[in-house]
């Protein structure tokens, strides 16, 4: 598999198995064959170089020797030290790692529950129970966050509690807008699952558990997987709703990073982010290798 | 599919969490902001529910007003120019080599996957004063000057005495470059899913029948591809409208969209039932899209069938 998905690459091995030139003449290309067309690489090959070049730049200036962010002085690692000598910052990469991974935990559990619930059984009311598990997915980010604050204040949450009891509120805030994004895959994943499997184990006298754990369980594995790596960047990126639910001691990274942003950019920023940018993106690999065959999103 | 009555208790169990967990951790916070928006501010830290509409005849205030309409007209041209760049890209996956066409679409939504907040931070580096932008150009206006002297034509000035960095941050145009920016991948993959699904022999139809290009996509692909055309549009077109941290960063004091008032009214300002008003504001656009989404795609379906 190769690990290079940049678009010159792509483009380039491309064209490059038949030797031929752009400007070769317009009777070798079909007449559908838009994507073979000089103009239409040009263009597609731009906007993918508009869309990379900022977080690839963003990237390459961490390592550069020099406080103005601009000019290129020298390869350096001093702004990463600077970022882990920094202890604001690990704090909240801690915090933000702690929150991410009980809400991974949570929201896997309670968004396969909710998968299994809804692809197994028939009841009343189903068609606006789904519409209810998707309201965290369409509901603007802020008035989530504004609902956050209004209800752990209203409710009188207790905070200034120690670690890592401080964190319990962003944690079921992300929980409350991570687990119906895994209820989403895990239900896709299970919409490929051959019921007459589950029928044969019930029939050769299985338990309802052992049928569960021995038959449905592996079945549906890769969509918890890709479900709880899903919910783990969920949480680990949210900004918005963690802003209003955060206090001065229960800073997560992106509010952190957010506040350094405010003040200058610097590329002490640009170092912190390579960091998250990498773990991202490792996630994200790992997500689509576990993914089964993933149904156009449209919806 | 099977009756829930047919094995109740594992029903419960397994439905028992998430219901609860919505119910609580949600419900009941955007039923508390609903409430809040009919209340008034009595005290720094009171307030009283009196079920007054004072809130929403506020939010129709001037400014306000002001606030609101530019927010829907910048996430609107966002949204169109997302479009009007997102359907070439999904037109060339649609029609790249089979093997290539995973790459070309995990290069699509690789973006969506990395922070916001560090894509909006990264945009900042190329539009501000001293920005890559603004450096280019500059690299660019040497570089053109130095022709002009070596032409001889030096003297003239043509290109100004010096050097004058565009102001591409705060403003309107970069809350709007940083919409298309952050969202495009939400354009690109139903616009994909649609012209992937579309049968190409129509279009091959189309073209020996003489339609020229041009013509094939107008009344061709364009009517069939239109379910995909109206998702992605609300699909943009909602987070856009609710956008805060892109106007925050990118646009500074000069372009706040509604997402920049209620955060102000819940921090700084600390109006929390005019903020809730609000915030209710956006809600209902929001649902409305989404319905207006849901009868599109139903006329849609129709014609099609």
């Amino acid at each position: 598999m190769p690990a290079d998905t940049s678009i010159d690459r792509v483009m380039r091995t491309e064209a490059a198995p038949r030797k031929r030139r752009w400007w070769r003449r317009k009777s070798d290309i079909g007449a559908l064959d838009y994507a073979r067309r000089w103009w239409m690489k040009l263009f597609v090959g731009a906007m993918f170089a508009m869309l990379y070049a900022p977080i690839i730049t963003l990237m390459l200036f961490s390592f550069n020797d020099s406080r103005r962010n601009i000019v290129w002085k020298g390869f350096t690692f001093k702004y990463y030290i600077k970022a882990w000598n920094n202890d604001g910052l690990i704090e909240a990469f801690a915090n933000s790692l702690t929150i991410a991974v009980i809400s991974t935990v949570l929201s896997t559990i309670i968004g396969a529950m909710v998968a299994l619930t809804l692809w197994r059984f028939r009841f009343p009311g189903k068609p606006a129970y789904e519409g209810f598990m998707a309201l965290p997915i369409v509901v603007p980010e802020i008035c989530m966050g504004v609902a956050m604050l209004v209800f752990f204040a209203r409710i009188g949450w207790p905070s200034g509690m120690p670690w890592p009891l401080n964190l319990s509120s962003i944690t079921i805030a992300h929980v409350a807008f991570s687990f119906p994004f895994v209820a989403v895959v895990v239900r896709a994943r299970m919409t490929g699952f051959n019921r007459e499997l589950e029928e044969a184990a019930k029939d050769l006298g299985a338990s309802e558990w052992q049928t569960f754990r021995d038959v449905i369980l592996p079945f549906m594995k890769p969509g918890v997987v890709a479900g709880a790596l899903l919910a783990f960047t969920l949480s680990l990126d949210d900004f918005v709703i963690t802003f209003f639910t955060s206090g001065p001691d229960t800073v997560t990274f992106p509010v952190k990073v957010y506040s350094m942003v405010r003040f200058s950019v610097t590329p002490e920023v640009n170092a912190a982010s390579t960091v998250l940018v990498v773990i991202t993106v490792i996630a994200t690999f790992f997500a689509m290798k576990f993914q089964a065959p993933v149904k156009g999103s449209a919806d | 599919m099977e009756s829930w009555k047919t094995n109740r208790f594992v029903f419960w169990v397994m439905s028992l969490p998430g219901t609860f967990w919505l119910l609580v951790f949600f419900l009941v916070p955007m039923s508390l902001v609903w409430i809040m928006s009919f209340g008034e501010k009595t005290g720094i830290l009171t307030i009283d529910i009196t079920w007054t509409l004072e809130n929403y005849i506020r939010s129709t205030e001037t400014v306000y007003l002001e606030i609101i309409w530019k927010s829907v007209w910048v996430s609107a041209l966002a949204t169109i120019a997302c479009l009007l760049i997102a359907y070439p890209i999904a037109f060339a996956i649609s029609f790249a080599p089979n093997r290539w066409k995973p790459w070309l679409l995990l290069a699509v939504i690789l973006p969506f996957w990395i922070n916001l907040l560090i894509r909006t931070y990264a945009l900042i580096a190329v539009f501000r004063t001293r920005g890559f932008v603004n450096f280019s150009l500059e690299w660019l206006w040497d570089g053109a000057n130095s022709i002009l002297n070596f032409v001889g034509l030096g003297q003239f000035q043509l290109l100004g005495e010096r050097f004058e960095a565009l102001p591409l941050l705060y403003n309107n145009g970069a809350v709007i470059a940083g919409i298309v920016y952050v969202f495009m991948p939400f354009m690109v993959l139903p616009l994909y899913a649609n012209i992937e699904k579309l049968d190409k022999s129509y279009l091959e139809a189309s073209l020996d029948l003489g339609a020229s290009h041009v013509r094939t996509f107008w009344s061709i692909v364009v009517p069939l591809t239109m379910p995909g055309i109206i998702s992605g549009i609300i699909l943009v077109f909602i987070p856009a409208l609710g956008s805060f941290l892109i106007p925050d960063l990118l646009g500074g004091t000069n372009a706040q969209m509604i997402g920049n008032v209620i955060e102000r009214q819940f921090k700084a300002a600390n109006d929390w039932p005019f903020g809730s008003a609000l915030s209710f504001l956006l809600m209902y656009a929001t649902f409305g899209a989404l319905a207006l989404r849901a009868v599109l795609s139903r006329e849609g379906g129709g014609m099609n069938a």
